[in-house]
């Protein structure tokens, strides 16, 4: 029905302005990092029960990818950040 | 006026008559009326049939729980179901019908269920319609479904308008009542943005129908003040006949607020209802408490009401209940309806006080039962008496109105939206939520507090105790603190020894013995007894009857109601309309329509449009004298590959990037090298996923050192967008490049045909021949001698000499219509998706019918692109897994029938020449098909195991839903011009 994000560029917006892409507690591994941690990284995710850092994109906005991380049983947002701000290493 | 409209009294507008019908019948109300209390005064109790037994039904509350009182309003597309009749505001025009009956509301043949009850029990669907088996589909279901529900809903379409807005304050106060108006006097007072939000047309809440002082002031006129200083207040906004129903994250509340349900002549320019979603930085939830009914045989017989009802329709509306009311309750509530009925001059027969130890503080004419039940209430369609039994001693009083009155339970519907759970409180005798959670308070009798001065207080203390949170002094509170002095009565679940049904929940026809029934079945666990007797399913959502359901079951399983716990409270607070969730969007703007800047061009040239995704783009062009669209496709088709023909691919998604490392960027999103891509060319890429499958190509064009433009495909424009982004974002911050979508800035056009070069000449103010501008050229032109700026492609989709010209997008028609001049002596026509289609299929260009996710570049016969010595690309670490490398993958391969006179459909599945359809015998599928008109056959791309080994084994293709069969055989995927001569004129 209804939530807010607090974008770090446009402050607090509707969640339908964007587009949850999914964890960000991941890394993209070294082209030559080997098959597992490809594997781990294209197809294992985590469903963590509380908290979790999560890709959005402000679609409908800025158009920035963010880093929120926020509670998957209560909804509460710790915290939102740019993607790049964030890094790789997330 | 019949007798039961008292002839003084009431907050409605005697100088007001209202004209509506009930069934057909013409009626009149006040203003200030809603239709239950107006049908009251019509003597009209009986206005329903209930769900399961078909009982005659009267109105039982005088708010949002009804459970009885739901009617049909309104007629053709403006018919709503199941409306509480309680919370419609009466208006002139108004026509309500009753539900759930047949032939009519007083007789109804439809009760000869009431015969059938001993079957009809709890879990009777499970236990009844077990076997045969065949009779479930046949014959059970369709008779439960012809009985189920009670409205029916109409098949016209919504004539009205309905909206959805935003909107921010800093306390949203849900419920005009005592405490709501305190909380909200208190923060209006601090200067805070208060909304004041009330589902009922006129804000007040209980204070509407007291009687009481407060202090040396009257009821009426406390409200009366209290509201003239809210409306004196700038920042404070009053949303009446608005339902908050629903709590979310961010502290975002939904509400429904009703613009023009309350009239018949409605204003077509503004809305009938507006759907809210008010941001509150905080919120205090005031909306009161529910009166429980007391369980008792027959307590649904038309007469038996909630005894806070009574006082409401009374005092409200002044309308009698009856000539002679007996009052039976275990709380203070029954002796102050008996009070007020008192004063009015109707006669109380009896005050039947479950309690021992009742109070003595009554000073009434009625003689007082205390320690005495009502066993049964007697009746058919309209109450004529009760049984009391006192002592033992059964007694039978008369009466034509029964008032009654369980205790109070606090809405906290709300409060528990977001993962609370009610707590039951046994000093409360109540289920209570968490008073205060992040963003939430709750005050009033929401919170259990009792006595009407101490809810006042409350609102009050609620909102001063929040305010400097929210920034704002905490200013006086607008009334001082009281104690509440209601006391809090022992709940009685339920009359023992009752002759007649006791119904618990009255909207779904659950009575005592049907929760009894399904703990002794190993049902009483609450989630269980609520699916096996459906106890507070109905629309209603157990506002009356959950509660003393939960309290059945405890006393059944010999447990506190604390073990027995509640079912879980979720939106919506009350049922919602479909348009108020639909808002606008429906109709033609249900969802946007995209049109290419080239839209009245195709339009004007006779184009047949087909709707992809959003946008509409040109099919085919029909000539005078075509009579199918293979007719104008094949002239299209033969006529580019012979002449020239101009299309529109402006739907293209165009994507503008720059940066200097955009080379770099380019070279990690492509499986093949873009790093050396020459400034002034272009280049045909393919972008994989990281699994190593391709998700979309295009080309991209270097325009300048750091300047690319790339086109994907019209499907995937905004997806490869997000894409880009997430990677230059996410994934390599420290490149520097940036996107800009561009695909409705520009309008591409692509010239196609052998006569292309000379036609576009004629335009285009430099030398475009072969030596200057030759294939995959890409550079800004100059048109019209210097007039306009364009970009000019050499690419080819058709296999021709080809270019692609793209303008700003305001100019396209004219450019389009510049073309067809200069073309016009050499024969260039227009040509849509379709003939671009075939072109496409007879040179083997793939598109998303191929790219369909499952396929490598290799499967695709790209293998060669693939770059070998970039360290890195997206999807190159999964490229190259031992399944993407399998021999015998589905590969891409051309198929065509032996017999040019027989064809064959996308779709169809390729089976070895003799193999029987199987699974194991399944070699692979046909992806993209069409006909020809320059081979003269039906050809098709398909994608076999092995494909490119096989290249000329005959094959059957399979289609099983038209059970088609067709001979074909395996060929290369090029069809046409294999040498690829013409693509360079």
């Amino acid at each position: 029905m209804a939530s807010l994000i607090a974008c770090p560029h446009c402050g607090p917006r509707p969640k339908e302005e964007f587009t949850v892409k999914g964890d960000a507690a991941i890394a993209r591994p070294a082209a030559d990092a080997g098959e597992d941690a490809w594997y781990a990284y294209v197809y294992l995710r985590d469903n963590p029960r509380g908290r979790h850092k999560e890709y959005w994109h402000h679609t409908s906005g800025c158009r920035r990818w963010l880093v929120v991380e926020r509670d998957t049983v209560t909804h509460v947002v710790y915290a939102v950040l740019d993607a790049s701000a964030q890094g790789e290493t997330a | 006026m019949s007798s039961f409209r008292l002839s003084k009294g009431g907050r409605i507008d005697r100088a007001k008559p209202l004209d509506f019908t009930f069934d057909g019948k013409p009626m009149q109300g006040f203003a200030g009326d809603t239709l239950a209390s107006a049908l009251l005064a019509n003597g009209r109790q009986l206005v329903g049939r209930s769900f399961k037994y078909h009982r005659p039904r009267g109105i039982l509350t005088a708010g949002a729980a009804e459970p009885n009182a739901l009617v049909t309003i309104g007629e053709g597309g403006r018919t709503e179901a199941n409306t509480r009749a309680t919370l419609v505001e009466l208006y002139s025009g108004l026509k309500a019908k009753s539900q759930n009956r047949w032939p009519s509301v007083d007789f109804d043949l439809g009760a000869v269920n009431s015969l059938l009850s001993p079957f009809l029990g709890a879990g009777f669907y499970y236990k009844t319609f077990m076997w045969p088996a065949a009779f479930w589909e046949k014959v059970y279901e369709p008779i439960i479904r012809k009985a189920a529900g009670l409205g029916r809903a109409t098949y016209e379409p919504d004539p009205d308008t309905y909206e959805k807005c935003w909107t921010h304050c800093d306390l949203l106060v849900i419920g005009a009542g005592p405490a709501g108006l305190a909380a909200a006097l208190t923060a209006g007072r601090a200067g805070a943005r208060v909304i004041l939000a009330d589902e009922g047309f006129e804000p007040g809440g209980s204070l509407l129908a007291e009687t009481a002082a407060i202090g040396e002031k009257a009821a009426a006129v406390l409200l009366e003040e209290t509201l003239a200083e809210l409306a004196s207040l700038a920042n404070v906004r009053i949303f009446s006949r608005t339902t908050v129903f629903g709590w979310y994250d961010g502290n975002v509340f939904g509400a429904v607020e009703s613009v023009q349900k309350n009239t018949a002549a409605i204003d077509p320019n503004r809305p009938v209802e507006r759907l809210w979603r008010l941001a509150a930085r905080h919120a205090i939830l005031a909306s009161g408490a529910e009166e429980r009914p007391l369980v008792f045989g027959g307590n649904d017989i038309p007469g038996v009401m909630m005894a806070g009802a009574m006082r409401s329709y009374l005092n409200r509306q002044a309308i009698a209940p009856g000539k002679r009311t007996v009052v039976f309750t275990n709380d203070e509530s029954g002796y102050r309806t008996a009070t007020d009925l008192e004063a009015a001059g109707l006669e109380v027969a009896a005050i039947v006080d479950s309690r021992v130890g009742a109070p003595s503080s009554w000073a009434g004419r009625a003689p007082v039962f205390p320690g005495a039940v009502v066993q049964d209430a007697k009746g058919g369609k309209a109450l004529t008496g009760v049984t009391m039994i006192k002592g033992g001693a059964l007694e039978t009083i008369k009466a034509d109105a029964l008032a009654m009155s369980g205790g109070w339970s606090p809405i906290i519907h709300l409060a528990c939206h977001r993962g609370a759970r009610p707590v039951w409180s046994d000093a409360k005798a109540a289920f209570v939520a968490p008073q205060t959670q992040d963003g939430l308070t709750i005050a009033g009798s929401a919170a259990g507090v009792g006595a009407l001065e101490a809810c006042l207080a409350d609102g009050a203390e609620k909102a001063g105790n929040v305010l400097p949170s929210l920034g704002f002094s905490s200013a006086a509170a607008a009334f001082t603190p009281a104690v509440d002095t209601a006391t809090v009565a022992k709940p009685l679940w339920c009359v023992r020894g009752a002759k007649g049904k006791a119904f618990v929940d009255y909207q779904n026809d659950v009575h005592l013995k049907d929760l009894r029934l399904a703990v002794s079945e190993g049902y009483g666990h609450v989630e269980l007894a609520k699916r096996y007797t459906t106890n507070g399913m109905a629309t209603d959502q157990g506002k009356l009857s959950n509660v003393n359901a939960i309290g059945i079951l405890a006393e059944a399983r010999k447990v506190s109601p604390a073990d027995v716990g509640t079912t879980t409270f979720r939106p919506f607070y009350t049922p919602l309309s479909f348009g108020a969730l639909t808002g606008a969007s429906k109709g033609k703007h249900f969802q946007p329509v995209r049109k290419s800047p080239l839209h009245d061009w195709a339009r004007k040239n006779g184009a047949v449009f087909v709707e992809t995704g959003l946008w509409y783009r040109s099919s085919w062009f029909p000539k005078a004298g075509e009579t199918t669209w293979r007719d104008s496709v094949d002239r299209e088709v033969l006529n580019v590959r012979k002449n020239a023909g101009i299309c529109d691919v402006s739907t293209l998604g165009k994507i503008e990037i720059f940066g200097k490392d955009a080379a770099e960027f380019l070279n990690r999103i492509y499986c093949n090298a873009f790093l050396k891509l020459p400034v002034g060319k272009a280049r045909y890429g393919l972008m994989l996923r990281e699994d190593g499958m391709i998700y979309d190509d295009g080309t991209t064009s270097r325009l300048s050192e750091n300047h690319f433009f790339m086109t994907t495909t019209t499907a995937y424009a905004a997806g490869v967008m997000n894409h880009l982004e997430f990677c230059a974002q996410a994934l390599w911050p420290d490149l520097d490049v940036q996107f800009a979508s561009s695909t409705d800035q520009w309008a591409q056009i692509a010239v196609a045909g052998p006569k292309s070069r000379t036609i576009l000449q004629a335009l285009v103010d430099e030398d475009i021949c072969e030596v200057a501008f030759p294939f995959l050229g890409a550079k800004e032109v100059s048109l019209f001698g210097g007039k306009l700026t364009g970009r000019l492609f050499r690419i080819s989709f058709s296999g021709e000499l080809a270019y692609e010209l793209a303008v700003p997008a305001g100019y396209g028609e004219a450019v389009a219509d510049a073309i067809m001049q200069a073309g016009s002596p050499h024969g260039i026509c227009p040509y849509g998706v379709e003939a671009l289609g075939v072109m496409r299929i007879e040179k083997g260009h793939v598109t998303h019918s191929e790219i369909n996710g499952t396929v490598t570049p290799a499967d695709l016969g790209f293998a060669k692109m693939v770059s070998t010595t970039k360290p890195d690309f997206i999807g190159k670490a999964m490229l190259s897994r031992d399944g993407m490398v399998a021999q015998d993958r589905l590969s891409l391969v051309g198929v065509k029938p032996l017999d040019p006179a027989t064809t064959f459909r996308t779709g169809s599945h390729i089976l070895s020449e003799a193999a029987t359809p199987s699974l194991e015998n399944d070699q692979g599928y046909v992806t993209s098909s069409c006909f020809s008109p320059n081979l003269g056959s039906t050809i098709g791309l398909a994608l076999v195991k092995h494909g490119p080994k096989r290249h000329g084994e005959q094959v059957t293709v399979w289609n099983d839903l038209k059970n088609e069969y067709t001979k074909a055989v395996l060929c290369s995927p090029v069809f046409f011009d294999p040498e690829n001569e013409k693509l360079h004129g």
